[in-house]
């Protein structure tokens, strides 16, 4: 039964990335950089920075950089937990 | 260690440490910003843990931790601030207040007072990255035997 719902799971993921890929736009086309030109147009607008990857950075994906504090805390502290012992 | 490493990080982590606000203070305005000034910063840390050992920078009793706490809390209350609109909306962008210049579209030399919310969370993210990567240096640098000395 784990077996088979292991397989499952691996045959959906792998047809979906199979799909994907598929679908991916043809080597050597155009990207899509709407976002790019929307971010170089009102950074300075919106955010009022002249340095456009931190206005991306703090600003449009503040959300992001919550998670890298997050992640920079659980390693501090997972560090600290392993070593406190060993400290005394 | 010996005592040309010593003098020399005397003179040097003074530098590193200027050095690492300064990436911090413009990070709204040059490449670099909380993460990246912090790191710098902690450099130095690890420039003085070489020089002279882990149980004397614990000696210095650096509050690594609570800067950390600090940064954290800071972050978020500053992300809370733009509650109005969404969260980690920048609510003090262009309104005149603490870092409200607005700044003229185009190539310009950068103004210091700009940007809003952005200096402050860079200073919060980058005391949190000093307050981390010290914490963690510290005690890396007192699990290690310092037989080299």
């Amino acid at each position: 039964m784990k077996r088979w719902l292991t397989l499952a799971a691996f045959a959906v993921v792998a047809g979906c990335l199979f799909l994907a890929g598929a679908r991916m736009r043809p080597f050597g086309a155009p990207r899509f950089d709407l976002m790019d030109r929307y971010f170089n147009a009102w950074s300075q607008k919106e955010v009022a920075a002249n340095n456009v990857v931190t206005a991306i950075v703090f600003d449009y994906r503040g959300y992001d950089t919550l998670g890298e504090a997050t992640v920079l805390f659980v390693a501090v502290v997972g560090v600290t937990l392993i070593l406190r012992r060993i400290k005394k | 260690m010996s005592v040309v490493v010593r003098t020399i990080a005397r003179i040097l982590a003074p530098v590193i440490l200027v050095f690492g606000g300064y990436v911090i203070l413009h990070g709204h305005l040059t490449p670099g910003g909380g993460f990246q000034g912090g790191a710098v910063a902690a450099s130095a840390v690890a420039l003085v843990l070489v020089a002279f050992g882990a149980p004397a920078v614990k000696r210095l009793k650096a509050p690594f931790s609570v800067l950390e706490d600090l940064g954290g809390v800071a972050f978020v209350v500053l992300g809370f601030l733009g509650l109005g609109f969404t969260f980690f909306a920048n609510s003090l962008a262009g309104m005149g207040s603490l870092f409200g210049t607005p700044v003229p579209p185009g190539p310009n030399p950068g103004y210091l007072n700009t940007a809003g919310t952005l200096p402050l969370m860079n200073w919060a993210v980058g005391l949190k990255v000093i307050g981390g990567l010290g914490t963690v240096l510290v005690l890396f640098g007192l699990v290690g035997r310092d037989d080299d000395r």
